[in-house]
């Protein structure tokens, strides 16, 4: 209250002094054409995602019985190192990159939806270059794989429990022509 | 490109735009000392189809800085200052009154003149005339609560400014545009992947943001004049985290070409990307302070995630929050004084002040998943997502956690939100 009054006598001291009886009719008037900035965009940008390259892929990778067609690795919350059960997998991957070199595997790191959404991404990071390095470790050159990360923006579940989160905590293998 | 782009007419856009629900806004929790003030009806300002002394007064309100005093029983209303019963204002413990009136030029458009004045000294504080079409009622209306707001509070208005977000409905994701009190929602951007981290150029003509379009983070930076868009960063791995530098000629980005999440400066045109961390660790949400020479971020380097900040130049780093094991999302106010952040307290993740020079913190919200912390240009309120329903939704808070905002969108889920700079008109 006393900021109030103390900011408006001071204004009205000093709109006093510029002041004459015509004051509001010497008020400034302004066209309003509004800036750039307050119109509205010209347009919608509509994008539509890359579609798949052709399908390339040898059935192997598609073949439930074949240890290639499981693409995905789970984490425990906030970690991002691969667990031992998920070794034989990536030794089978990089057993595949090793014999075709022109298959290219792009591996997606996700997160679970609590904390930021941009911590997230690195988290996610950090798990799709672990998975790369263990692959270039066993042979694979690194040229054949990109590790990018998804964060917690592609849920493969979506509810606000722990089973949920387990889903998300993952790492997904995928060939050229599979995303 | 390997993306399509489409930019459809502006008509399209307008009926898009008006075709979406627009966010609704519910205030809860008042400030200290409000200042009373009656807002009264512009004399003749029915011509106009909607009311400027309504918008002014819902400006106003939301701001949680005024008391609103119940005006609609003025008759005659008084357009002068000599027609105002200044004695029954002061009986009701008015401070302020504003009045004002609209008239019909002979071009077609209109003038709106309001004073506002002071009750106890019975006087002019000020007043302004505005010529306007009608499609500009609610612009006039927000510069004329922003001259009441700056004159009565001394800060500056922040009720011309925009408000960024983004919005997820089923499948379809929107990067929307609106007025600082949710109306008038435009899309900028529309894909059918995530789109996060929008962050307005310091001029208000550009949103950087990341799409994932490609099926993998990249950095876009986006003409709102134009509706152009221009690649920022597109390096092997990861791209994300824009944040612009004072002038607008460079971003802070967060890249994983080298390994890693690391913080690099480019151009805003793409060009010279230059390393500015280098750690084995997760670095990550670069923010500049104001005075452009320095930079906050979030890190793991310790072990868990913290607030750092670093000098562009070079040189050591400094960490900044210690209390707690996640505290991330750092946020500079533009007079360099409060940081804010998101810290994870048990499972609960909530938007934290600290004074930089006291390192006294508190605890602005009460939610589960409050993220993505924005300041108001002002410095004054806050943005933030937060969930509500099960669904994602935008709240705001003033800087002193007295008075909070809920804005919602009818069955949509909107997160990411970012506020616009003051526009200089």
């Amino acid at each position: 209250m006393k900021k109030f009054l103390a900011v408006a006598s001071m204004v009205a001291l000093m709109a006093g002094c510029a002041s004459t009886p015509t004051e509001e009719s010497k008020a400034t008037v302004e066209d309003r054409t509004p800036s750039t900035a307050v119109q509205p965009p010209p347009g919608i940008t509509t994008v539509t995602p890359t579609a798949p390259r052709a399908d390339q892929n040898a059935s192997v990778l598609k073949d439930p019985n074949n240890i290639l067609s499981k693409r995905s690795i789970y984490y425990d919350y906030d970690k991002y190192d691969v667990k031992d059960e998920y070794k034989p997998l990536l030794q089978a991957h990089a057993r595949y990159l090793s014999q075709n070199r022109n298959a290219k595997m792009l591996i997606q790191g996700n997160c679970d939806e609590r904390g930021s959404r941009e911590y997230n991404i690195a988290l996610g990071q950090k798990r799709a270059d672990g998975i790369k390095k263990m692959l270039t470790l066993m042979g694979v050159q690194e040229i054949q794989v990109e590790s990018v990360s998804l964060g917690e923006e592609k849920p493969r579940c979506t509810e606000a429990t722990e089973a949920c989160y387990s889903q998300n905590r993952r790492g997904d293998m995928l060939y050229g022509g599979e995303y | 490109m390997r993306y399509f782009l489409a930019a459809i007419g502006l008509l399209l856009a307008l009926a898009c735009g008006s075709a979406q629900a627009q966010l609704s806004i519910e205030i809860t929790g008042g400030g200290a000392n409000q200042i009373p003030i009656g807002v009264l009806r512009f004399v003749g300002e029915e011509v106009l189809g909607q009311r400027i002394s309504d918008i002014v007064e819902a400006d106003l309100q939301r701001s949680g800085r005024f008391r609103m005093l119940f005006s609609g029983n003025v008759d005659p209303l008084p357009s002068e200052v000599a027609q105002v019963n200044f004695g029954d204002w002061k009986n009701r413990n008015a401070d302020a009154l504003v009045i004002g009136s609209v008239v019909r030029l002979a071009d077609g458009r209109y003038e709106a003149r309001f004073r506002l004045l002071d009750v106890p000294k019975q006087n002019q504080i000020g007043g302004v005339a505005f010529t306007l079409t009608a499609q500009q009622v609610r612009a006039t209306a927000h510069r004329i609560a922003d001259f009441i707001y700056e004159k009565l509070t001394g800060d500056r208005g922040v009720f011309s400014t925009r408000i960024a977000y983004v919005v997820k409905q089923g499948p379809r994701y929107e990067l929307q545009i609106a007025d600082a009190d949710g109306v008038g929602a435009q899309t900028a951007l529309a894909s059918r992947e995530p789109i996060m981290s929008p962050a307005w150029s310091p001029d208000g003509t550009r949103l950087a943001y990341v799409s994932f379009e490609n099926k993998k983070p990249v950095v876009y930076a986006h003409s709102l004049v134009s509706g152009q868009r221009q690649v920022v960063a597109n390096f092997k791995g990861s791209n994300s985290a824009p944040a612009w530098s004072a002038d607008g000629r460079q971003l802070a980005v967060v890249l994983s070409k080298d390994g890693g999440s690391q913080i690099y400066l480019i151009g805003a045109d793409g060009s010279n990307p230059r390393r500015l961390t280098n750690s084995s660790s997760i670095d990550t949400e670069p923010y500049f302070a104001p005075d452009g020479q320095s930079i906050y971020f979030t890190s793991d380097r310790g072990g868990s995630p913290q607030i750092y900040r670093m000098n562009v130049g070079g040189g050591e780093v400094a960490r900044i929050s210690f209390d707690g094991s996640y505290n991330v999302s750092p946020r500079v106010s533009h007079d360099g004084k409060t940081l804010i952040y998101i810290a994870r307290d048990g499972g609960r993740f909530q938007l934290k002040a600290l004074d930089l020079a006291s390192k006294q913190t508190q605890v602005l919200t009460d939610g589960q998943h409050d993220e993505s912390p924005s300041f108001a240009p002002n410095g004054k309120m806050i943005l933030y997502a937060t969930q509500a329903g099960g669904r994602g939704s935008l709240a705001a808070v003033s800087s002193d956690g007295r008075v909070k905002q809920r804005l919602s969108v009818q069955a949509a889920d909107v997160r990411e939100p970012a506020w616009g700079p003051f526009i200089n008109n």
